[in-house]
């Protein structure tokens, strides 16, 4: 009675091939991370340590530590938020909860879609334009962090406006009823319960910016510098492009010093997703409907 | 028909002042009528049924009395809506026109706040602050809607986690903390039990002597539990508008509202 039959043979064959050929493009598709990792690990690691990451680089760059670059690299992820957050999170406010669905919101809509995807050496190219030149900012963090903010800003609204649609429209429904207006349906019932996904989506974003190199290296970053900056119109060092630095500019480089800075740099973006992550599981199991 | 107490408790609210009148109600949307020449006037304390099969433009017309259509650019209200005598389409506040108006919708909505939030949101909205005051709308409010004796331990748990007829009895309570002079359930009972649903039916026959109740349902029984007068709505038309015990025993106008009642429909 359960014998199988032609067909049935021929579909559990194909289903097998299909598994098979699935899975193992699954296999491809990590194998690269893994190598990444593996290689930055193996070749990084023994070049890390407390000094490393606290003390300055000495001796043309061959030798000492990445201090300026990391304290860089953070201090331009912090001024780009300070810029692009507030920025980003009222527009889409705005386009999420108030704009009404005309050819205008349709046309913004679209404009913060491209916005996303201009290579990142145009934007440098127009930080150069905008913050060094026409702000008379010069090449300063100020600039660098700016252009930063630009390029980044259609993903904060991008990831903001996802989260409020999240949240169910019969919320909304059921506080305008009540005689609320829409700001205080916002205030009182979307924005708490769209929070998270917002600070998720603002964490993965510090994440790419730490890594970005050509919209700094034109309006902030430096190729080396004695002294740590002291505000935001000075330039700064940054891992990213120290990296680059390290690893194609210097003769007599130690081969493992590249390896080092590399693996500073992946470990706080790393760093930076997996406590995205956390925070969305843990949110996750609170969910409120 | 004298002796019946319920027609007489019917005829008895009709003495009582209008509490929203409807002349010439349009509503369209896209210009695709939804419901036309609705006429009738509602009075205060009268528990006023509207039954009638889906489509008929029911919700559509809860949604002209307290100005949602701004929310809808598609629709377009025509005609005349009066609440306490005064045109709603002329009114600058529509804020203020919906605290007045308490809505509970066929599907409970459990606002993603606390039991007590839920509650409290209304008052803090109107900038009610005061903790002990709040304190006793939320226990008034709940213990009107049947709810506070299986909340009252857990007021800071989520509301949205509550079961569906307990939800559907905090969104009555949050409705009640308005203090809403009119109350518009739309199909509450829908995903309601039949237990909670005789409970909240038991709580709106209390209630009828503060407010004034607009009842859509479709369970053709409900209305005639509860309501003093009963509107039929059929294919965006207001059929019928009687005496709730009329449609079921007495004179129609429309042969169909008999049919509709009485379940030979199609």
């Amino acid at each position: 009675m359960f014998e199988a039959s032609k067909l049935n043979q021929k579909n559990d064959t194909r289903q097998k091939l299909f598994r098979f050929g699935l899975g193992s493009m699954t296999g491809l598709l990590i194998l690269p991370v893994i190598l990444i990792l593996g290689t930055l690990i193996y070749k990084g690691a023994p070049v890390i340590s407390l000094e490393f990451l606290f003390t300055g680089p000495t001796k043309g760059m061959t030798a000492g530590g990445i201090f300026p670059a990391l304290l860089g690299t953070i201090l331009l992820v912090m001024v780009a938020l300070i810029a692009s957050v507030p920025l980003g999170i009222a527009a889409a406010i705005y386009l999420s909860e108030y704009a009404a669905d005309n050819w205008f919101t349709r046309a913004i809509n679209l404009a913060i879609i491209n916005l996303a995807g201009v290579p990142s050496i145009v934007h440098a190219l127009f930080g150069v334009g905008a913050f060094v030149i026409f702000f008379k900012f010069g090449t300063s963090i100020l600039a660098a962090s700016l252009t930063l903010a630009i390029m980044t800003l259609p993903v904060v609204i991008v990831a903001t406006r996802e989260s409020l649609q999240a949240v169910p429209l019969a919320f909304r429904e059921a506080c305008w009823n009540m005689g609320a207006t829409r700001w205080q349906t916002i205030r009182r019932v979307v924005l708490p319960n769209a929070i998270t996904g917002i600070l998720t989506g603002v964490i993965l974003e510090v994440s790419r910016t730490a890594g970005e190199t050509a919209p700094i290296m034109f309006t902030g970053a430096a190729f080396f510098l004695p002294l740590l900056p002291q505000g935001v119109f000075d330039q700064t060092m940054a891992l990213s492009l120290h990296l680059f630095v390290v690893s194609t500019q210097v003769p007599g480089m130690p081969e493992n010093l590249p390896f080092g800075v590399a693996l500073v740099l992946i470990s706080i973006v790393l760093l930076m997703n997996s406590l995205s992550i956390a925070l969305r599981m843990y949110l996750r199991g609170k969910k409120k409907w | 028909m004298v002796g019946n107490p319920s027609r007489s408790l019917a005829t008895d609210t009709l003495q009582n002042p209008v509490k929203l009148g409807v002349k010439d109600l349009r509503i369209s949307y896209n210009h695709v009528t939804a419901i036309e020449e609705v006429n009738f006037d509602i009075h205060e304390h009268e528990i006023f049924g509207i039954i009638g099969p889906a489509n008929a433009g029911k919700t559509s017309f809860l949604k002209a009395i307290n100005r949602m259509d701004m929310f809808n650019p598609e629709m377009k209200v025509e005609g005349k809506i009066t609440f306490n005598n005064v045109d709603v389409g002329k009114i600058r506040n529509v804020y203020g026109l919906r605290s007045r108006i308490g809505v509970v919708f066929p599907l409970p909505v459990g606002l993603p706040l606390s039991v007590y939030d839920n509650v409290a949101l209304s008052p803090r909205l109107r900038g009610q602050n005061n903790k002990a005051e709040l304190d006793v709308i939320v226990e008034r409010c709940l213990t009107r809607a049947a709810l506070w004796d299986e909340v009252k331990d857990r007021l800071t748990s989520l509301g949205s986690l509550l079961s569906g007829g307990q939800q559907q009895r905090l969104t009555i309570a949050r409705a009640l903390s308005q203090d809403p002079e009119l109350l518009m359930l739309d199909e509450f009972s829908i995903a309601v039990d039949p237990v909670t649903t005789m409970r909240i039916e038991d709580v709106l026959k209390e209630l009828r002597s503060e407010v004034t109740i607009i009842l859509v349902t479709n369970l053709v029984q409900q209305a005639r539990r509860l309501a003093d007068r009963t509107a039929f709505f059929l294919d965006g038309r207001c059929v019928e508008v009687g005496v709730t015990e009329d449609l079921f025993t007495g004179e129609v106008k429309d042969q169909r509202t008999r049919d509709y009642v009485e379940g030979r429909f199609g």
